[in-house]
């Protein structure tokens, strides 16, 4: 499948944006980051709603007439695309309203509409994850880790970004939590992919050329002729390969730059080190394995009208 | 409304049946298709370079060519690709908009594009590649069964077909309705055994394939006629003339 650079932007920047809007609508209720650093969860809710609306207008880019997209609000009983622009509009409200409260202190208010702008963004994401995993003519998206692989994604690279931000509040005191959780997400990251990238290539069952044609009782079918010389759509959109060697080294980088090295640095900054360049530095790496890990769940990803190509 | 509309058994399931005995890989389906539907209910289908090197457009017929099978029982099949109007299609109920939708009184499955954002997700959900996005407009198109030709009554009735069907010079494409167990078309079908294709995704397409006919034994038992000694093979004269006279 063709890795649209608007599609994998989207998912990296919303992903990370609805991640940190998660964790901080549930762990400041719980009371972290109150007093001195009440300001770092009015900065992590704007830098959240940014990339969130970074994300949402990158994806309008990729419609052929975006226009029209509050259309795209009406089908949400059938459709997971409609569900994720209902989940991600409904989740501004809350998200505003914890933005407000933590900007005037207002305490009780925010207990409410953290944890509801939480569910919103955990909801958004699940939508976004099921409209991949409920395509079935895409066999390696319909793979049951995919689903988990978007929250892993979503939740790891928001806790870097709050690490990150918290390395510079209150002399780094609300750091142990973010860093925690960025050194837990960037495992459960690599477990993850690990799994789903042996899955994938042990090879997953799924329509053959002899299915798609009917021809299989005859025996074995080979393309001859194409029904066109020259690229189309069908082609441009699911034809998309990665050269095999190209891919192999992608996961390496996406599994060791992206989410180990992360981890590490998250781990060295609750050790002692200097946080602030190291969970910067952070941050940024898990942004760009997020980024190189999306890319790869489309350009992996095989479409079954090839079958009837090559 | 993308949900899929409740439609009960034995309903009307307009769709085509395919026979890849027949068909000769000619392209005049999809010419024909691209002719008509240039300026038909879902007009235009672009083309970009028509021209040039790198010309491409919009088609909603494309046929291909295979090799099937080894050795004698092996053999090249053309094989027609179009919009099944499956009866349980995902591109429809993934559509965000409501742009496409099936329709109750007849199957059919369509693209309003009025709607359409151009999202390009119900492609995604089509696994026979039956919809293809006019780059021009923004907007999704696929086969519409010809609406304009099946329903249209400033035609002769005879010419009420799809025009892909019409045009076949080897009558390998018919059309009909396959919800009716006794049309000719499910008659054809029950006949020659007619399939799905990919039956397993469970999207039920209403158009079926009909496979080439078994090869009869005598034609692949059949020794070329090369390999029957001829007079001409016995080279001395006398004997040649023996054999001849002998063989009345
Ligand atoms: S063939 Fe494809 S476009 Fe046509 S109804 Fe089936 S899923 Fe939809
Ligand atoms: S491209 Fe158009 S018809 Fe297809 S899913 Fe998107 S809005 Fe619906």
């Amino acid at each position: 499948m063709n890795p649209a650079p608007s599609i994998v932007f989207f998912t990296t920047a919303s992903g990370a944006g609805y991640g940190l809007l998660f964790w901080l609508g549930v762990l400041r209720p719980l009371g972290w980051g109150g007093g001195a650093a009440s300001s770092l969860g009015a900065t992590a809710v704007v830098l959240a709603l940014a990339l969130v609306t970074a994300g949402l207008l990158s994806s309008l880019a990729h419609l052929g007439n975006p226009q029209r997209a509050w259309r795209a609000l009406s089908q949400w009983r059938s459709s997971w695309l409609s569900r994720e622009g209902v989940a991600a509009v409904l989740t501004y409200p809350p998200a505003l309203l914890f933005l407000l409260a933590l900007w005037f202190g207002w305490p009780a208010v925010a207990a409410v509409a953290g944890p509801l702008a939480a569910a919103g963004a955990a909801a958004t994401i699940y939508c976004t994850a099921m409209i991949y995993a409920s395509i079935k003519p895409v066999r390696q998206w319909r793979h049951p880790l995919v689903v988990p692989g978007y929250f892993a994604m979503a939740a790891f690279s928001g806790a870097a970004l709050l690490a990150a931000l918290a390395a510079g509040w209150d002399a780094g005191r609300l750091l142990p939590v973010p860093a925690a959780l960025a050194a837990l997400g960037g495992l459960a990251a690599i477990g993850l992919k690990f799994a789903y990238w042996r899955a994938v290539d042990a090879g997953m069952p799924g329509p053959t050329r002899e299915s798609a044609t009917g021809l299989g009782a005859i025996g074995r079918v080979r393309p001859l002729d194409p029904p066109h010389t020259e690229q189309n759509y069908l082609l441009r959109e699911m034809g998309f390969r990665v050269a095999r060697k190209h891919a192999a080294r992608l996961r390496q980088i996406a599994l060791w730059a992206g989410f180990a090295a992360p981890a590490v640095l998250a781990l060295l900054a609750l050790a002692g080190a200097p946080a602030a360049p190291l969970l910067s530095l952070g941050a940024l790496l898990a942004l760009l394995g997020v980024l190189v890990e999306r890319w790869l769940m489309f350009a992996e990803a095989t479409h079954t009208v090839m079958l009837y190509y090559r | 409304m993308t949900s899929l509309p409740d439609r009960p058994a034995g309903a009307k399931k307009l769709g085509l049946v395919i026979d890849l005995d027949t068909c000769v890989g000619c392209q005049a389906c999809a010419t024909n298709c691209k002719e008509w539907n240039a300026s038909g209910h879902s007009a235009p289908l672009p083309d970009f370079k028509p021209y040039s090197a790198g010309a491409e457009g919009v088609w909603f017929n494309r046929v291909h060519s295979y090799e099937a099978g080894e050795g004698e029982q092996g053999r090249t099949v053309h094989f027609p690709r179009s919009c099944l109007h499956c009866e349980t299609p995902a591109c429809v109920t993934v559509c965000p908009t409501g742009a496409s939708y099936k329709r109750a009184e007849d199957g059919i499955v369509l693209v309003n594009a009025e709607t359409c954002i151009g999202c390009g997700l119900c492609a995604w959900a089509c696994p026979y590649g039956a919809r293809e996005m006019d780059e021009d407009s923004g907007v999704m198109k696929k086969c519409t069964l010809c609406i304009d030709r099946i329903y249209n009554e400033t035609i002769p009735e005879a010419q009420r077909q799809p025009a892909c069907v019409i045009t076949c010079p080897t009558r390998a494409r018919h059309f009909g309705d396959l919800g009716d167990p006794d049309s000719a078309v499910s008659q054809l079908v029950a006949r020659r055994g007619g399939q799905d294709l990919m039956p397993e995704l469970g999207y039920g397409p209403v158009n079926k394939y009909l496979q080439p006919r078994e090869r009869s034994s005598a034609l692949t038992e059949a020794k070329p006629v090369e390999d029957a000694p001829t007079p001409m093979d016995i080279p001395n004269p006398l004997l040649r003339w023996m054999d001849r006279v002998l063989s009345r």
